[in-house]
C-alpha cells in the first residue's frame, strides 16, 4: 500500500511541477513588452547565452561534420556512391544533428548557467528584493533571458550546420578525393529548402523554447540552498536533454512522414 | 496615534507546522517597533506577511488602511513603492554597481531626468555615508557597507515604512553601532515608520520605541523597552537578560541520570 501511495505521490508531484512550469511559461509569454522595455538586458543576455556559446558550437560542428564525412565516405564508397557524400552530410546535419546536438550543447553550456544564475539570485534574496521594489522578477529577469535563448538556438544551429558542412567537405573532398563539383552540386539539388531547412529551423526554435524554459523554471523554483541549486542545475541538463531527444522523435515523425 | 500596520488574529502555517497562532499587533506610525524572539519563531515570516510576499491562512493584515491579502498584484506593487525592505544579506543586485543599485527603484518607478536621479542618489548615499563608494560593485563591499547601500536603496523612493530583517546579524561592533545609529536617524529625519525584527537584544532595545516579543506562534509580551526590562514574565526575563536556563531549559529532555550513568533500570 505504501509503495502504491508513493507512486501516487510522485505522480501528483510531476503533474504539479508541470502545471507550475506551464504557469511560468504563460507569465513569460504574457509579458513580452518586457522585451521592449528591457531591450538592453535582452542584448546582454543574447551575448551571454548566444555569443559565448559560439565557440563550443563551432568546434563541435566542425568535428561532427568531419566524422560524418569519414563515416559517410566509408559506407557510400562500398556502393560506389561517394558522389552523394555532400547530400548525406548536409541532410543529416540540417534535419537532425544540427538542431539536436546544438540544443544538447546549449542546455549544458547556457541552460545550466541560467539555472545557476536565477537560483543564486533567489538564494541571495535578490528576487524577493525586486518584488519588494515593486518590480516583477518575471518581466525583469526571465523575459529577456527566455527570448534571448529562443533567438540564440536557431542561430547557433545554423552556425553548427554551416561549419559541419565545411568539416565534411574538408574530409570528403580534401582527404578522400571526392570530386568538389559533385559534392556541392548533389547537395544543392537534393537538399530541399522547405522540407529540410525549414523543418530544421522549426525544430531548433522548438528546442530553444524547451531548453530555455526548463532552465529558467528550474532556477526560479530551485530550493534556495547550495545543494538545491546544484540539484536544479543537474535537473536542467537531464530534463532538457531528454525533452529534446523525445521531442525530436515526435517532430521527425510529424515532419518527414509522407 | 493611529497604527500604520494592524494585524488581527493572524494564523499562518508552513506544511503542518503552525508558525503563527492568533497574533494581534499594532505598529504605530513614526516609531521604531522591534519584533524580537529566538531564531526560528517566524520573525522574517511576519515581515513577509506584512509586505504581502506571503498570504495569511486566517486573520487580517492592514497596512495604511489597505487589507494587504486582498489587494490585486497592481495595487500591491503600488503599495510596495511606499515600503522599503532591508534584507539580511542586503540583497543588492550583483550585476549593478552601488550607484545603479540605488538608482534602480528610481529608474523603474519615476520618469525623472538623469541629472535629478544623480542628485537623489548622491543624497541617499550621503545619508548612509557611502557617497564615496558609488562606483564599487556589491562584491567589493563589506557586509555592513552592503547593508548601508541597501538602506539607501530602500529609502530611494522616500517610503512611509521600512522593514528591517535582522539588520545587526553578523556585524562587527563598529558597523553594528553605525547601523543602530542610522536606523534611528533615518526614522526621525524622514518621518518613517520602522519595523525591525531582530534577536540582538541590547541593540534593538537601545533604539526601539516599542518592543514586541514573540515565541511559539504567539506574542509573549509587548511594551516599551523599559517595561520589558522590568517584566515579571519568566520567559521575557530569560530572553531579555540572555540567561541560559529558565522556561527555555538548558537541558533538553533525556533519560534520567541513573539510567544513563549508573545503568540502573527504573
Amino acid at each position: 500500500m505504501n509503495w502504491f501511495a508513493s507512486i501516487g505521490r510522485r505522480g501528483i508531484n510531476v503533474l504539479r511541477n508541470l502545471g507550475r512550469a506551464l504557469l511560468l511559461l504563460m507569465a513569460i509569454l504574457r509579458a513580452p513588452h518586457g522585451l521592449v522595455t528591457r531591450f538592453r538586458e535582452f542584448l546582454a543576455q543574447l551575448y551571454s547565452v548566444g555569443v559565448l556559446s559560439l565557440l563550443i558550437i563551432s568546434v563541435s560542428g566542425v568535428f561532427v561534420g568531419m566524422v560524418l564525412g569519414l563515416q559517410g565516405y566509408y559506407i557510400l564508397s562500398r556502393f560506389a556512391a561517394e558522389s552523394t557524400l555532400g547530400v548525406f552530410i548536409a541532410a543529416s546535419l540540417v534535419r537532425e544533428l544540427g538542431p539536436v546536438v546544438t540544443a544538447l550543447l546549449f542546455a549544458g553550456r547556457a541552460g545550466s548557467a541560467l539555472t545557476a544564475e536565477i537560483g543564486l539570485m533567489k538564494a541571495t534574496e535578490q528576487l524577493s528584493a525586486l518584488e519588494m521594489m515593486a518590480v516583477n522578477p518575471v518581466s525583469r529577469l526571465l523575459v529577456p533571458r527566455f527570448f534571448a535563448g529562443v533567438v540564440s538556438v536557431p542561430l547557433l544551429a545554423a552556425m553548427f550546420n554551416a561549419l559541419g558542412v565545411l568539416g565534411g567537405y574538408f574530409v570528403g573532398v580534401g582527404l578522400m578525393d571526392v570530386d568538389t563539383g559533385t559534392f556541392w552540386a548533389q547537395m544543392q539539388s537534393q537538399v530541399d529548402f522547405d522540407k529540410d531547412i525549414i523543418n530544421g529551423v522549426i525544430k531548433s526554435v522548438v528546442f530553444g523554447v524547451i531548453c530555455t524554459w526548463i532552465a529558467l523554471f528550474q532556477g526560479y523554483e530551485a530550493v534556495p540552498t547550495s545543494e538545491g541549486i546544484s540539484r536544479a542545475t543537474t535537473r536542467t541538463v537531464v530534463h532538457s536533454s531528454l525533452a529534446v531527444l523525445g521531442m525530436d522523435f515526435v517532430l521527425t515523425a510529424l515532419m518527414f512522414g509522407d | 496615534m493611529s497604527a500604520l500596520v494592524s494585524i488581527r488574529n493572524l494564523h499562518f502555517s508552513r506544511g503542518d507546522r503552525a508558525i503563527f497562532n492568533g497574533v494581534d499587533l499594532d505598529i504605530p506610525r513614526g516609531k521604531i517597533t522591534a519584533i524580537m524572539g529566538p531564531s526560528g519563531t517566524g520573525k522574517t515570516t511576519l515581515l513577509k506577511l506584512i509586505a504581502g510576499q506571503l498570504v495569511p491562512d486566517r486573520g487580517e493584515i492592514t497596512v495604511d488602511g489597505q487589507r494587504i491579502d486582498q489587494l490585486s498584484t497592481k495595487e500591491l506593487y503600488a503599495l510596495r513603492t511606499r515600503m522599503g525592505m532591508l534584507f539580511q544579506s542586503g540583497a543588492l543586485l550583483t550585476d549593478l554597481s552601488v550607484y545603479e543599485n540605488v538608482a534602480y527603484p528610481l529608474r523603474e518607478h519615476t520618469g525623472l531626468p538623469e541629472s535629478m536621479i544623480r542628485k537623489l542618489i548622491l543624497m541617499k548615499l550621503e545619508a548612509v555615508g557611502l557617497r564615496g563608494a558609488r562606483n564599487l560593485m556589491p562584491a567589493e563591499l563589506s557586509g555592513g557597507m552592503a547593508r548601508r547601500v541597501a538602506m539607501a536603496r530602500a529609502i530611494a523612493l522616500d517610503p512611509m515604512m521600512i522593514l528591517y530583517d535582522e539588520p545587526f546579524t553578523g556585524q562587527d561592533p563598529i558597523s553594528m553601532g553605525v547601523l543602530v545609529d542610522l536606523i534611528r536617524r533615518l526614522n526621525d529625519a524622514a518621518h518613517l515608520t520602522s519595523v525591525m525584527v531582530s534577536h540582538d537584544v541590547p541593540e534593538s532595545m537601545s533604539i526601539a520605541d516599542y518592543v514586541c516579543v514573540i515565541s511559539g506562534g504567539k506574542i509573549i509580551e509587548k511594551g516599551s523597552p523599559g517595561q520589558l526590562r522590568a517584566s515579571n514574565n519568566p520567559w521575557t526575563h530569560q530572553f531579555i537578560h540572555a540567561e541560559s536556563d529558565g522556561p527555555v531549559p538548558f537541558h533538553i529532555g533525556a533519560p534520567s541520570k541513573e539510567v544513563d550513568f549508573l545503568g540502573i533500570d527504573e
